[in-house]
């Protein structure tokens, strides 16, 4: 015989994984997000920067030897400076004799200080070695692995995190509300059990199906085409997400609270998630967002679910980093789903 | 003793008076009937003698217990069916009761057996949404019927169902009673109570207008018989000179004429050869509530 909460989760689980709809935008969307991001910014950084010159001369040849850009010839000064001004080069070399001259787009200060950094170095490195003097100062350069993330580093946990709470928003929110509107509710409520193991069934399925998107996305993100490479403390990942899924399924069971029919649910559900992922640098890295975009980012779970996932998972951080991202997200459980437990109604009138 | 004793109960939702002093008793094994148009009451009468509505007055026994608030001791006891849709997503007809039998610690055994009963056995592993209206309707019944409760509620299961399909649910809630199951049921087909039903009670604006057997709702109107003629059969005036003919109508299909004796009336109309086609027709609920009401019923 079965208990309550094997079978309850059981009818619940096969709801789920028998819904075509549903196992598609669980599954399949994040993923489609995560394929086309990843091919999208896998190449950026390696891109070389163009540069257009007229004349030749040794300063042009030592540029064409950096490597770090590409050089385009053009016959005359008024053909170059047309792509400039059009926006298609960066800048442009004009070499007349010894006389270097460098024409720049001010529209990008970025790469116009790029190449004018390049081309003032291989200049004054080729009027040093004119002098014939060795250089006093000696320069070398070695490569550091940074911080800052290959994309797919970023990508996946924010992705990730985004696609956990959308499932588990609209897990708690979608069921509740169609169960409330087909009396099935009532139902539940006229069978002795308790209201702990309707929502501990439900949570569990929720967890399932959490667990089986991180797996599935992770190893996609892990093919070669992505190249994800896991840090050694990502297990320490499994606390923020678990955490994470509490939130979310609290945020759900709000939304569940207040809405009477699934189609209110399910776009309150899109409208707090969405523009919360964009905020909380799901898709793209906040940090060049203005500071209080950054603050009003900082009180979103969302954000520091994104956090604790990307700090363990790619980013190899210790204990320490669980503390703000876990407190956030048990807080955040805590007082939203006490709000809900108070809204919450098991009959439509 | 009495399974369910109700007293003078009200309910309001703002200025709408839902139920308005209503009290009845169902005795243990009983086939009780609450009938009434939409709008009646009997919906909240019946969700205040479950426990899912308190009363802004009166009160309920049921079994011997209050069952409002939650009366969990009381849950086990009674099974409620529901509207036709109150199942779980995506499951299978037996799925769906497994589910419901476990939920009262019942095993998967009982499943197939009230799936036997109301006779969708052939339909066990066909998914939920893809049974038909009175198919749905039967297993509602049958969830409501999985932990073998001793009363039960039906709240209008033969609504929106095909002829056919409200037949075969009659030989389901005969074999429920059958089994001295306590059936209180709600519906607006006053045909089917008259048929079903030990005990009647009308209801029509949140109030009990009558309560009794069909039988002796219907003897106390003391109504006339109607014998039913075709058009053509009889001329009207040779029909109202008949022995035992107190008035003759006429309409485009038939002749009808009303008669408290008719035992001569019918004997003068088989001497003259006139039986083809031939109704009698005695009142049905349907009279008795047009007798308290002063208007036709319309469910």
């Amino acid at each position: 015989m079965n208990s309550p909460f094997k079978s309850l989760s059981l009818a619940m689980a096969k709801g789920f994984f028998r819904e075509k709809t549903t196992l598609f935008f669980t599954f399949v969307f994040p993923l489609m997000f995560l394929v086309v991001f990843g091919l999208l910014f896998s190449d950026s950084g390696t891109d070389r920067i163009k540069l257009g010159s007229v004349g030749d001369g040794p300063v042009v040849a030592a540029l064409r030897e950096t490597g770090a850009v590409e050089v385009e010839r053009y016959d005359t000064l008024d053909a170059g400076l047309a792509e400039v001004r059009d926006g298609d080069l960066p800048g442009l070399v004009e070499v007349t004799g010894d006389r270097v001259v460098l024409h720049f787009a001010a529209s990008d200060q970025a790469r116009a200080g790029t190449v004018r950094g390049l081309v003032q170095g291989v200049t004054q490195e080729l009027n040093v070695a004119a002098s014939g003097q060795p250089p006093k100062f000696a320069f070398a350069a070695t490569q550091v692995e940074d911080s800052s993330l290959k994309a797919i580093q970023y990508l996946t946990p924010g992705i990730l995190s985004w696609g956990i709470a959308i499932s588990a928003v609209f897990g708690a929110a979608l069921p509740l509300v169609s169960w409330r509107r087909k009396q099935v509710l009532r139902k539940l409520r006229l069978a002795p059990v308790s209201t702990t193991t309707v929502l501990g069934s439900r949570l569990l399925v929720t967890i399932t199906v959490a667990i089986v998107q991180a797996v599935l996305f992770v190893a996609v993100a892990s093919l070669p085409v992505f190249g994800l490479a896991l840090s050694g403390t990502w297990w320490l990942s499994i606390p923020v997400f678990l955490l994470g899924i509490l939130a979310f399924f609290s945020i759900g069971m709000l939304v569940g609270a207040f809405c009477k029919t699934e189609e209110a649910a399910s776009g309150a559900a899109n409208i707090l998630v969405l523009p919360m992922s964009f905020l909380s640098g799901s898709f793209f890295p906040i940090e060049n967002a203005p500071g209080w975009l950054q603050a009003v980012s900082n009180i979103l779970p969302l954000r520091h679910m994104n956090d604790g996932m990307t700090d363990f998972l790619v980013r190899g951080k210790g204990f320490e980093a669980l503390l703000v991202p876990c407190a956030v997200l048990l807080g955040f459980t805590l007082v939203v789903s006490f709000i809900a437990s108070k809204v919450f109604t098991w009959e439509d009138n | 003793m009495a399974a369910i004793v109700v007293e003078d109960i009200r309910k309001s939702y703002g200025d709408l008076t839902a139920v308005d002093g209503v009290s009845f008793t169902v005795a243990e094994g009983e086939f009780f009937g609450i009938l009434g148009p939409n709008g009646a009451g009997k919906t909240t009468t019946l969700e205040i003698v479950e426990g899912l509505r308190r009363p802004d007055g009166g009160s309920v026994r049921l079994l011997g217990e209050n069952p409002f608030p939650r009366n969990v001791k009381l849950l086990p006891r009674v099974g409620v069916q529901l509207q036709a849709s109150a199942f779980f997503e995506k499951l299978s007809a037996r799925e769906q009761l497994e589910t419901f039998a476990a939920l009262y610690g019942v095993g998967p055994a009982r499943a197939r057996e009230v799936l036997d009963l109301v006779g969708l056995a052939d339909k066990a592993e066909t998914r939920e949404d893809r049974l038909s209206g009175g198919q749905r309707q039967r297993l509602s019944i049958a969830c409501a019927l999985v932990h073998d409760p001793d009363v039960v509620f039906l709240d209008e299961p033969t609504a929106a169902l095909d002829p056919q399909a409200r037949r075969n649910l009659w030989d389901v809630l005969r074999a429920i009673q059958a089994r001295g199951k306590t059936i209180v049921y709600t519906t607006h087909y006053l045909d089917e109570a008259e048929v079903l039903c030990d005990r009647v009670a009308i209801m029509d604006s949140g109030r009990v207008l009558a309560l009794d057997t069909p039988a002796a709702l219907v003897r106390g109107l003391d109504a006339p018989v109607r014998v039913v003629l075709e058009r053509g059969a009889l001329a009207a005036a040779t029909a109202a000179g008949l022995p035992g003919a107190d008035e003759v109508t006429e309409d485009d299909q038939s002749l009808t004429i009303s008669t408290r004796t008719p035992a001569p009336l019918l004997s003068a109309l088989a001497e003259r050869g006139t039986l083809d086609g031939l109704q009698v027709r005695t009142a049905t609920l349907e009279d008795v509530f047009l007798h308290q009401t002063g208007r036709e019923y319309r469910a």
